[in-house]
Parts: structure tokens; sequence; C-alpha cells
């Protein structure tokens, strides 16, 4: 019996080790939005982890396989995509993904499976709160949501603020609340709170009520999609006030779809933006052979994000000595000062990226890194 | 509310309802001859504007060539969807025809999502139709009076062709016994597939004028509407084709005034859609202009 139990156990570890088949390679799965409503993002994001997948193609003497599942941008799809991976595919880590539902949604699965996942921009915290198996190369939304505050209130002179917040997305309603919690401590007034649910096309009921309470600024944690046509109707309305979002907002179409009417908007982001005058040697090289590499679209902090995250799974493989779930797991907990594209990371107690917050504004049509600020918390 | 504000949001459900009047067209007409729910026809209205959308970002066409050739590819479509999915099912239950219509609906859901990638498209507005207009205080769109006449001037000739032609004239009797209009010489497939090209072209100008409006497009966007649309028909009398558009407008204008007065609500707006629904068919299940429904000797 006990013999058996051993050599079960053995059969598993050598399964898991990615030794199946007699190719020596290591299974890392990838689960992002390829289609759907976060398609753009989460593709910037393969494009990341790609090109790192290019230039550190193996690790511990062995190549990497990269198996990419496409979670539809669904949150149902996200839990099959890395069950699939898991199951199926036999990975030994996990790199994603892009939204934050959709991360909680697949993380719940890698969870029980003891599969460690490393998140590549999804900042609400309850993505790895409480969880093991889950990190993430990114910073959390209450941070986020201080630092908008902080720029608000601090280099906007702004006192009053309303948000328009997407409550069927996990993202939305937690950055806004934690950008009304700092507004509100650092003395501000927040004085219209209207809702939408994704996919909305029409916002001119919401803004009409918000531009009659008069803010000085308009938060807007959605994702571009909507932000975009948010910002032209506010537009069509005659709307004065200045308009804000956070990262989701980061993508070079922006201009092409909102036109003239995102002229001034600005938004928090990560660390990393092709527009940055002062790069850190591995940003300039990362956007260099970005160009090179893909010379039709710029690189923005998705596909930094991927990019980074597959490196610090390398980074955590490699001083796991092996390709092993619960080595790689605790060796990502121990994570520690990794020069990135977006800066150094380490990775705190609640699996969390510590990062400073840029503030991208879009000047002259074209998005321009403004610095970085230290949220007052 | 002011009454500039007031002015401005009934423009804006003015000009939804027209748009969800012209889908809801397609779908009561199709009920009134063969008692089939189309429901791939909110995707017809999403091909629509896809092909528009095509035709301007990467042929280039000029707007007026684009939109008479996304109307013709979309009505064939929508012929082609008649042909392929439900006229071989013309004598299985009706049950058979529905089920195939959900699935030419998923069908073409999803082929757009492989051919077209889900990510949103945004549509070149043509600059003098958001040019806002300042006409006393009261800012407006062109759009938002171009979708009205326009959606009145197909609506108008529609109902020539049904009340006036031949064609019309067959239509109508097919929708009152199948059997009988057979009888009397008429080629039932022939006067169907026009039945089909005509909601078709409606629900492409619809979606085009759509994306005009809204100007981001994506696989799904045919979903909802067309749902609310089947609301509207379903609202105003299925069958009626005045009903589908008195029905839409009414719908488009509960959706934007509930909101407009009561922003808090805004979250549930597609609720209202449904909940007329639920209440039109407790109280009048036939609808506002529908005809009442006599049992067969």
């Amino acid at each position: 019996m006990k013999l058996r139990r051993i050599g079960l156990a053995l059969a598993m570890v050598l399964l898991l080790g990615g030794m199946a088949f007699a190719q020596d390679t290591i299974r890392i799965g990838v689960f992002l939005p390829l289609t759907g409503q976060n398609a753009f993002g989460g593709q910037l994001e393969l494009d990341g982890v790609r090109m790192a997948h290019e230039e550190v193609p193996e690790v511990l003497g062995k190549k990497v396989e990269l198996i990419v599942v496409d979670n539809k941008s669904d949150k149902v799809e996200s839990a099959n995509a890395v069950k699939r991976l898991i199951e199926k595919e036999k990975v030994v880590a996990i790199i994603g993904t892009y939204g934050s539902s959709l991360a909680m949604a697949g993380g719940e699965v890698a969870e029980k499976a003891g599969i460690p996942v490393m998140g590549t921009s999804c900042t609400n915290p309850l993505v790895t709160q409480g969880k093991k198996y889950y990190f993430r190369a990114c910073f959390i939304d209450p941070y986020q949501g201080a630092a908008a505050a902080t720029y608000a209130i601090r280099e906007l002179g702004a006192k009053k603020a309303a948000t328009l917040v997407d409550v069927s997305n996990d993202y939305s309603v937690g950055l806004a609340g934690f950008f009304k919690q700092s507004f509100l401590k650092l003395g501000g007034e927040i004085v219209a709170e209207l809702k939408y649910n994704t996919g909305d096309q029409d916002f001119t009921a919401q803004l009409t009520e918000i531009i009659s309470k008069k803010p000085d600024i308009m938060f807007i944690p959605s994702y571009f999609a909507e932000g975009a046509i948010i910002m032209k109707q506010a537009a069509e309305l005659g709307a004065e006030f200045k308009i804000m979002g956070g990262d989701a907002m980061d993508n070079p179409e922006i201009v092409a779809i909102g036109g003239e009417a995102v002229e001034g908007f600005m938004h928090t982001t990560f660390p990393y933006d092709p527009s940055m005058t002062d790069m850190s040697p591995i940003a300039k090289q990362f956007t260099d052979n970005w160009k090179k590499g893909h010379p039709d679209k710029d690189p923005n902090v998705n596909a930094a994000l991927g990019y980074d995250s597959y490196l610090l799974v390398i980074d955590a493989i490699k001083r796991a000595g092996a390709a092993e779930p619960e080595a790689i797991t605790k060796a990502m907990a121990e994570t520690k000062d990794f020069p990135g594209v977006t800066g150094n990371t380490t990775i705190n107690e609640t699996h969390d990226a510590e990062k400073e917050v840029g503030i991208v504004m879009i000047k002259d049509g074209k998005k321009t890194f403004v610095g970085t600020i230290k949220p007052e918390m | 509310m002011s009454l500039n504000m007031f002015i401005q949001h009934l423009f804006n459900a003015i000009t939804l309802g027209s748009l969800y009047g012209l889908i809801a067209i397609g779908y009561t007409m199709v009920y009134g001859i063969l008692r089939l729910i189309n429901f791939a026809h909110g995707d017809i209205f999403m091909l629509g504007a896809y092909f528009v959308f095509f035709s301007v970002s990467l042929s280039k066409l000029p707007w007026g060539i684009a939109v008479a050739l996304a109307v013709i590819l979309s009505t064939f479509c929508g012929i082609l969807v008649d042909r392929i999915a439900y006229r071989p099912l013309r004598n299985a239950p009706r049950i058979s025809a529905l089920i195939s219509a959900i699935g030419v609906s998923f069908f073409i859901e999803n082929l757009g999502l492989v051919v077209f990638t889900g990510l949103p498209r945004p549509v070149v507005q043509p600059a003098w139709l958001v040019k806002v207009i300042k006409v006393n205080g009261v800012r407006i769109l062109p759009l938002a009076i171009v979708v009205p006449v326009v959606t009145f001037s197909l609506v108008l000739g529609l109902l020539w062709i049904v009340y006036k032609t031949k064609p019309g004239l067959a239509m109508r009797a097919i929708s009152k016994d199948i059997e009988t209009t057979r009888l009397m010489g008429v080629s039932v497939d022939k006067v169907i597939a026009l039945t089909f090209a005509l909601g078709s072209a409606l629900a492409a100008a619809s979606g085009i004028m759509w994306a005009l409006r809204y100007p981001q497009i994506n696989p799904f966007m045919g979903v909802i509407p067309g749902f609310k649309a089947f609301i509207a028909a379903v609202f105003g009398g299925i069958g009626s084709i005045q009903g589908a558009v008195l029905g839409g407008m009414i719908l488009g204008i509960i959706e934007i005034m509930v909101v407009a007065f009561f922003p808090a609500l805004s979250g549930y707006r597609d609720a209202f859609a449904f909940i007329l629904l639920i209440i039109i068919l407790l109280i009048r299940p036939t609808g506002l202009m529908g005809e009442k429904l006599e049992d067969k000797i």
C-alpha cells in the first residue's frame, strides 16, 4: 500500500515536473482575454509575454513552452481556461490575467489545484487576498485610488468630484470606492455617484446629472471601450470639468476612438509608458525591441507587465531550482527587487508588487507620461 | 430638470426609439407571415454596422456608396438566413424553426467574433453629423434630426410597398392564410424572401445609424437592441408594422426619459424593457395595435 502511494506520488512529481512524453520542457500557461470586451489589453499582454519568451526561452537548462488559452473576457470561460491549463495541459505555473473579475474567477481554480499564478494587470485587492497561490506584478487598487485622489487634490486643485462607475465590473466598483475613500480623507467632496453597466452605450442621462452638480473633476474607473464613449458624450453635452481614469484606460487607441473629446484626459497607470523621457535602461531596451518587432503599434503598460510577469515567473523557477509548483510558489513569494520594465518588483506579504503610480495625460492628441505620484494613504 | 435638458433628452429618446422601431419592423413582419421569431435579426443589424465600417475604414468608400453597399449585403445575408435555416423547416413544427433561429443567431455572432475579432471598433463619424448645434441653449446633434427623418421616410416607403403593391398584397395575404395564398398561385417562397429582404434592409439601416450614434461596434452589439426591438414589436402588437414602430418609439422614450428623471435608476435601464414586456403580456397580450387572435374553424 505504502509502496503504491510512494510510486503514485513519484509519478505525480515527474508529471508535474513537466517531463511528459520524453519532452524536456517546462510548461507555463497563459490565460488572457484575446477576444471579447477586453481583447485589446489581453492581446498586448500576450505580446509582452511572447517577447519575453523569445528573449528568455530556457530556464534550468530546459526549454520553456508557453500554452496560451483565451478566456474570452468572460468569468466562466476564465475558470474553464485555468482548469484546462492545469488539468489538460499540466502547466507548472500560470501567467494572467487582464481584468480583475477574470483573475478572481480563474484564481479560484488555481488555488484549489495549488498552481501558482502571476497576475499581470489585475489590480483589485481581492485577487490575491487570502490566496496562497496568486501573485501579481502590479500594484493594487487601494494604492491606485489613493494616488488618483492625491493627484486630483494636490496637483489639480479639485475640491468636488463625481464618479461614474461600471457596477458589473469588480475593478471599476473597487477602484471608485478607494478613490472616494481617499478623496474624502484628503478633504474633498463627492457630489455625485452614478452607475452604468458594461456594454452600455448611452450615458447621457448620467452625464447630464453629473454636469448639473458642477464637479471639478469626474473620475471614471472604466475600461477604455466605455471610457472613450463616455468622454465623447460628455463633450457633446458641454461638460467642462476635468476627467480622470484608472489604469484600464491605458490604451494606444484611445485617441482614435475618442478624438478631440479625450484631449486633457488623465489616468493613473503603472510607471511605464513609451513617452517617458527618463526611462530605465531595461525600459528603453524593451521599448526599442518592441518597436522592431511591432512597427505598427506602440507598447503600453500592459505589454510591459506581460513582459515583466513572464520574467518574474522564470526568475521564480530559477530560484526554486525545480519546475515544481510548490517550490515555485515559495520562490515567487520571496521575490525581492527584481528589475523589470515597470520598475523593481518586490512581492509583499499580500502577494502584491509595490510600484510607483504614474500619471499619463492626453496632450495634443498623444499619450504623454506626466510623472509619478506617491499616494497619501 | 430644465426645459433645455428635457428637450435634449427628448431628441435622444426619439433617436433611440426610431432605431428600435426600425429593427422591430423586421421582427413583426417575419412573425406576421411565418409565425417565427427571427432571433438572427439583431445580428443582421450588427452586420449592417460592420459592413459600413469596413467599407468606410478599409475600402475608403464615400459614405453614400458605403451605406448602399452595406444595406445590399445585409439584405443578401437576411435572405440567405431564410434560405438556409428557415425554408427547409417550413413544414416542420414551429419549435424547430425557433431553435434554428437561435442557432443561426449564435452562429453569426461567433462568426463575427472570429472574423472581425471581439475588439470594439471605432466608427468614424462624418463631422457634419456630430457638430453640436446650439439653439436657444439646447444642444442638438444633427444626427438626432437625421435619424427620425430617415426612419420616417423608410417606414413610409415600406408601408407603400405593403399596402399599394402586388408583392405587398401577397405578404398580407400570406399573413392571413399561407395555404390559401399558395392555392391562389402566389410564389410563397419568393414573397417570404422579399419579406426577409425588407426587414433586413431596415435592420441594416438601423445598424448603420446606431453605429453613427454610438460609434463603437462589436460582434455582440445586436443582442440587447435585438431583444429590446422584439419586445417593442410585441408591445406594439406583433404582426403590425405601425405597432412595431409605435412600440419602438415608446420603448426608446421610456428608456431614456425614466433614466433622465431618475438617474439613480440608471443601473436598471435594460430592465425597463423587460418589465414592459411582462406588463403588456399580462394586460394586453396582443399588444397595442395587434389583432385579436381568432380561432380558425
